[in-house]
């Protein structure tokens, strides 16, 4: 009968042999199973003297739990050299591209509305919407822009075969809510626009965003305080220079326009025009039926195309329409 | 309107230099647009009087002239033919420095020694008159620096004036505010009538009185033909941008600069016994100075003599009575046209003058008299002559009553939001030539007639805030509760149809809203397109009545530009509805072509099918809440007639799918399949927060059933009679394969369907599912003929 350590030292030999798992499970099997060599061993300790029974069990199995942990530590070496083979084997090159398409994106012109409609949202406003095709009333008329009035050499018109026109501002919008609806009215219309133009610096088709507020108790400083705060909010620079001038428009009276100066790699620019506005002409509340003895306010009007060529320095107003993805793609943020 | 600073400030001369004017007009509401020098760099260039002329030993056409510069007398070869003894003009010694960089030098012309040379208009940057030297008036300096001399160290104001300030388009007017503006005086000019030395005078019929109310005019005979426009009108003149031409035109035109009011002058010998104002007949011949000939509508304001018209009334005069080199007699016009009456007309014809713009914007009815009176005087001033009476012919009725106002000095705050002292607000009115009679609450203002602007109180504040200057007003945020809302409506939801596109790689696109019209026949056969009367060109004629032509025409220009792949949307107004009928719609249009995925090495590179497109406008119903979407098989003209279909989201017709035709992707230039879909937006939109519906705790049971069914049975009538079948069980159900070949008998096609059943109430038992599958086939054999393939 062999001894309880000379069968460790041959298991252990086993052991380092044992090359996998499988391998590794003969040795357990051979030495530790129910026919293994140690389980016999103990299985024989019926056949010593019964004194010296108890030494010769404690030895086997120290032996047994001698062999049970470095079985234990070779598996789990074997693991860890399964994983390592695995990880070596799994290893890719992460500098490869992702898979899938990457996004687009919306157009300058929408993204300048967006962020144009969001600041107003913000400040209270409801965004209302109008026809694009016109009649002369709510285009001109209602505008106290009667017909033969200097004011439509502005306004270079498009009509249609059948007398309705192109509008040529958003302003009409605001004829329609005025109608529709009752004041106060914090409302901005943005849209399409169309004048009869075309060259390097105009496009027949362009974009306008309009403002109108309507309450009692309002003053142009009131005018005033929203404008600073919308182009304050859209340039991000708390310290825009903004300035206001006199100027004309038929459905505003006084009417002024504004001026910005900004900031850019080459200094600061000359002076910017970028709104039109004024306290909304009485004779336009008179049309629409608002009592002007008591409700008053302001309307103001920005071009879109322009606000977007400032925003992300485009010097050529008609990229805008070119829809070339050269171009289109730049603006995904 | 342009003017010179020099001019402007013989009538108001601030103490602000001309770069602080410009400020200052721009910020009172007179927006200067430019400030530019009248003369470009000129130097050394002093006023020479030629002492002798000499013909040159041996050239013909030049002479040798003995100049004196007020130093002593310099030796100048000159070629031009004006050069005579006496004649002041414009030398340049050697040293001088010409525009343009041009440095004069001593130098032989034809072997005779020059020293310098006498200047055209042309070569000292002053017009373009070539022709010959420089003529200076006689009282010219020698030996003084041309720059002194012509004031040539002065600028012009180019003022975008606004439509209401008619009064500013002259020196007068724009003097009047500049002076209220920087609290200079006015300097006033003094005018006088000029006697008349003759008796004759032309009768004036006013025939159309309500058109021109006031007309004023006048004989002059015998003016000097050979008189000529003097340098310095001739010089403003041209600093006002306005070309020299006769000297008594040039007069007529000055005195318009200066004083607002237009005039015409007549040749009198071909004028016949009077002067009628009264509209034309329709079709009445008239050829105007620009030897165009009009053939006149019935209306329009017409200057005739007895025999026929001659002249455009306030937009320009006729060929046939226009004053020329040999005219001696002439007959001065200065009218008051009504503005109303006016408008329009230079459009309809296509003539925008100086004249006009004026009579549209409104002429100060008082004017015409003093207008022909300072015309009178530069005429005998400049090219002599006798002058008549003038004759003034006014249609009182017509014209416009001096206006007041009534003006509570309170709305200035009401309407400004900062108070101005009531002293001041009167001290503004009357410095813009307004009388103020005070009261307690309310004013009585008068109005200046040349302020035709002005008719409402709100007017008058307007006037104090520009004087006051706007920077006075403070800045506030509106009183009243803004009650924040969130994005909805319209805007919001194209926001949305926005973001899903853009994910799926779609850029957003802006093409114009008019079309060729025969582009927009190729998509729409026969639909009538609203057409617009005045389009920039043919390729911009008629309103879109669909979005695909310019999404078509965008995805050519990407192409031709070598992207292969792309995506783009647009959302915006077509002007036709479904049927073709004239209408106003905010639709999503949309186009892909090229790869359906972006290039991976992973994976082989698909092109672009029917079912990429179909699932973009899934997401799009899915995300922006359109409810059960459906397409069907239809046909468009312009979308290949297999692989085209309509577009149904909850039983509401949205639009249309499909493959851009190729016979019209011929046509456009389109090389390769382009996928296309117009979405109008449903009248019912899900806008409610969607409702949470409880997940079943119990197992689900997935069998996955072939099909086999006819070839025209269409896969949503298949899993429509899946849905009916499996009625209550199925949770879900999905079209997997669809598998055509061996196997399956030719006219036939086997679908895979996969189904999912589950309850919330329990765990399906074996039998129950049977059963359900049992159902699902007895559905599909009923309604589409559908076997269950072995």
């Amino acid at each position: 009968m062999s001894d309880p350590e000379s069968i460790v030292s041959e298991a252990e030999i086993a052991l380092e042999a044992a090359a996998d798992l499988a391998a590794l499970d003969d040795v357990r099997v051979r030495f530790l199973g129910k026919k293994g060599r140690l389980t016999e061993l103990l299985k024989g300790l019926g056949t010593l003297p019964a004194a010296e029974r108890p030494a010769a069990g404690q030895a086997i199995n120290t032996a047994k739990e001698r062999l049970a942990g470095a079985i234990e530590a070779r598996r789990m070496a074997l693991d860890e050299a399964q994983l390592q083979q695995a990880l070596a084997s799994d290893r890719i090159d992460v500098t490869l591209p992702g898979r899938g398409g990457l996004p687009g994106n919306a157009h300058p012109i929408s993204l300048t509305m967006a962020r144009i409609e969001a600041i107003f949202l913000h400040a209270g406003f409801d965004v209302a919407r109008g026809p694009e095709i016109e009649d002369d009333y709510h285009n001109f008329e209602a505008l106290n822009i009667p017909a033969h009035h200097p004011a439509r050499a502005m306004h270079d018109t498009f009509y249609l075969t059948d007398g309705r026109l192109l509008r040529t501002h958003t302003s009409p919008v605001q004829i329609r809510v005025m109608r529709d609806e009752s004041p106060p009215f914090r409302i901005i219309a943005p849209g399409r626009v169309y004048r009869c133009d075309y060259d390097q610096t105009h496009s027949p088709m362009f974009h306008q965003v309009e403002g109108l507020l309507i309450d009692e108790q309002v003053t142009m400083a009131d005018l005033k305080g929203v404008l600073d705060h919308f182009l304050r909010r859209f340039f991000d620079r708390d310290d825009l220079q903004i300035r206001y001038r006199p100027s004309y428009f038929p459905f505003t009276e006084p009417s002024m326009e504004v001026d910005i100066k900004l900031q850019s790699a080459h200094g600061v620019s000359d002076w910017l025009e970028v709104m039109g506005c004024g306290m909304v002409h009485p004779a336009v509340l008179d049309n629409v039926g608002v009592d002007n003895t008591r409700f008053g306010g302001f309307a103001f009007g920005l071009g879109v195309e322009r606000m977007a060529m400032l925003r992300y320095g485009i010097s050529d107003l008609r990229l805008f329409f070119e829809n070339d993805l050269a171009f289109l793609r730049q603006f995904g943020h | 309107m342009k003017i010179n600073e020099a001019w402007l400030r013989e009538w108001v001369d601030p103490p602000q230099d001309s770069v602080a004017i410009a400020e200052i007009l721009t910020l009172g509401g007179l927006e200067v647009d430019a400030v530019e020098p009248v003369a470009a760099a000129l130097q050394g260039v002093v006023v020479g009087v030629v002492r002798a002329v000499e013909p040159h030993p041996d050239a013909e056409r030049l002479a040798l002239c003995r100049v004196d510069d007020g130093h002593g007398e310099h030796s100048v070869v000159c070629g031009a033919p004006n050069v005579r003894v006496g004649l002041k003009t414009a030398y340049a010694p050697p040293g001088a420095a010409l525009p343009g960089g041009r440095r004069i030098e001593r130098s032989a012309i034809r072997g005779i020694d020059s020293a310098g040379m006498l200047c055209s208009g042309a070569e000292l940057g002053l017009g373009d008159d070539a022709d010959g030297i420089l003529e200076l008036d006689a009282g010219a300096v020698p030996g003084t620096p041309l720059r002194d001399h012509l004031v040539l160290d002065d600028v012009v104001f180019d003022i975008g004036l606004t439509p209401n300030r008619g009064d500013c388009f002259c020196a007068l007017g724009i003097a009047r505010d500049l002076a209220v503006l920087t609290g200079t005086p006015l300097r006033e000019h003094e005018w006088r009538a000029t006697p008349a030395v003759d008796s004759a005078v032309l009768p004036i019929e006013l025939l159309a009185p309500d058109a021109c109310a006031v007309y004023a005019g006048r004989i002059i005979k015998g003016i000097d033909p050979a008189a000529v426009t003097p340098l310095w009108m001739h010089e403003r003149l041209r600093r006002a941008g306005v070309r020299s031409i006769h000297p008594v035109v040039d007069i007529t035109n000055y005195v318009m600069l200066e004083l607002g009011q237009p005039m015409h002058a007549f040749d009198l010998a071909k004028l016949e016994h009077g002067i009628r104002v009264r509209e034309a007949t329709a079709g009445e011949p008239l050829t105007l100075l620009d030897n165009q000939t009009l053939t006149l509508d019935a209306g329009t304001l017409v200057i005739a003599d007895r025999r026929s018209a001659v002249a455009l009334a306030g937009v320009m005069g006729g060929a046939g009575s226009a004053v020329l080199e040999p005219t001696t007699d002439i007959f001065l016009e200065s009218a008051w046209f009504d503005p109303i009456r006016l408008a329009g007309v230079a459009r309809r014809y296509r003539l925008q003058t100086d004249a006009s713009t004026r009579f549209e914007r409104g002429v100060d009815p008082t004017m015409q008299v003093r207008a022909i009176e300072r015309a009178t005087a530069l005429i005998l001033e400049i090219c002599g002559g006798v002058p008549g009476p003038t004759s003034r012919v006014e249609a009182t009725a017509h014209v416009p009553a001096p206006v007041t106002i009534a003006f509570r000095p309170g709305s200035v705050e009401r309407i400004l939001g900062c108070a101005i002292a009531y002293e001041r607000c009167a001290d503004i009115l009357r410095a813009l030539g307004m009388a103020v009679d005070l009261g307690d609450e309310t004013w009585q203002v008068h109005i200046p007639a040349h302020r035709s602007d002005l008719r409402l109180e709100v007017d008058l504040v307007e006037e104090v805030a520009r004087v006051v200057g706007y920077d006075a007003i403070p800045a506030r945020l509106p009183r009243g509760i803004a009650l924040p809302g969130l994005p909805s409506g319209p805007s919001a939801v194209e926001q949305q149809a926005r973001q899903v596109l853009t994910a799926r790689g779609y850029f957003e696109a802006i093409t114009y809203s008019f079309v060729a019209a025969d582009k927009a026949q190729l998509f729409y056969p026969g639909v009538e397109a609203a057409a617009l009367a005045n389009p920039i060109s043919s390729e911009m004629a008629v309103m879109r009545p669909s979005l695909w032509p310019g999404l078509v025409e965008a995805a050519r220009h990407n192409l031709n530009r070598q992207a292969d792949d792309v995506r783009l949307f647009e959302i915006g107004m077509v002007f036709a509805d479904a049927s073709g009928a004239p209408a106003q719609i905010q639709r999503i249009g949309a186009l892909r072509c090229g790869s359906a995925q972006a290039a991976h090495w992973t994976s082989r590179p698909r092109d672009t099918d029917f079912f990429d497109a179909v699932r973009d406008v899934e997401a799009l119903a899915a995300s922006l809440g359109w409810g059960q979407l459906e397409v069907l098989p239809a046909t468009h003209p312009a979308l290949h007639p297999g692989q085209a279909g309509r577009v149904s989201c909850a039983g509401e017709a949205l639009g249309m799918i499909g493959a851009l035709h190729p016979a019209l992707a011929r046509r456009l230039d389109i090389d390769r399949p382009l996928f296309l879909f117009d979405l109008g937006f449903p009248r019912r939109q899900q806008i409610a927060a969607p409702q949470y519906q409880p997940i079943s705790r119990f197992p689900a049971v997935r069998r996955d059933l072939n099909v086999v069914v006819a070839e025209d049975v269409l896969a949503s009538a298949c899993l429509a009679a899946a849905r009916e079948g499996g009625d209550g069980l199925l949770r879900d159900l999905q079209l997997i394969d669809v598998y055509r070949g061996q196997g399956i008998d030719s006219g036939k096609k086997s679908l895979t369907l996969g189904l999912l059943f589950q309850v919330a109430s329990s765990t399906l038992t074996d039998d129950e599912v049977e059963a359900a599958v049992k159902n699902v086939l007895a559905a599909l054999r009923e309604r589409v003929g559908g076997v269950l393939r072995n």
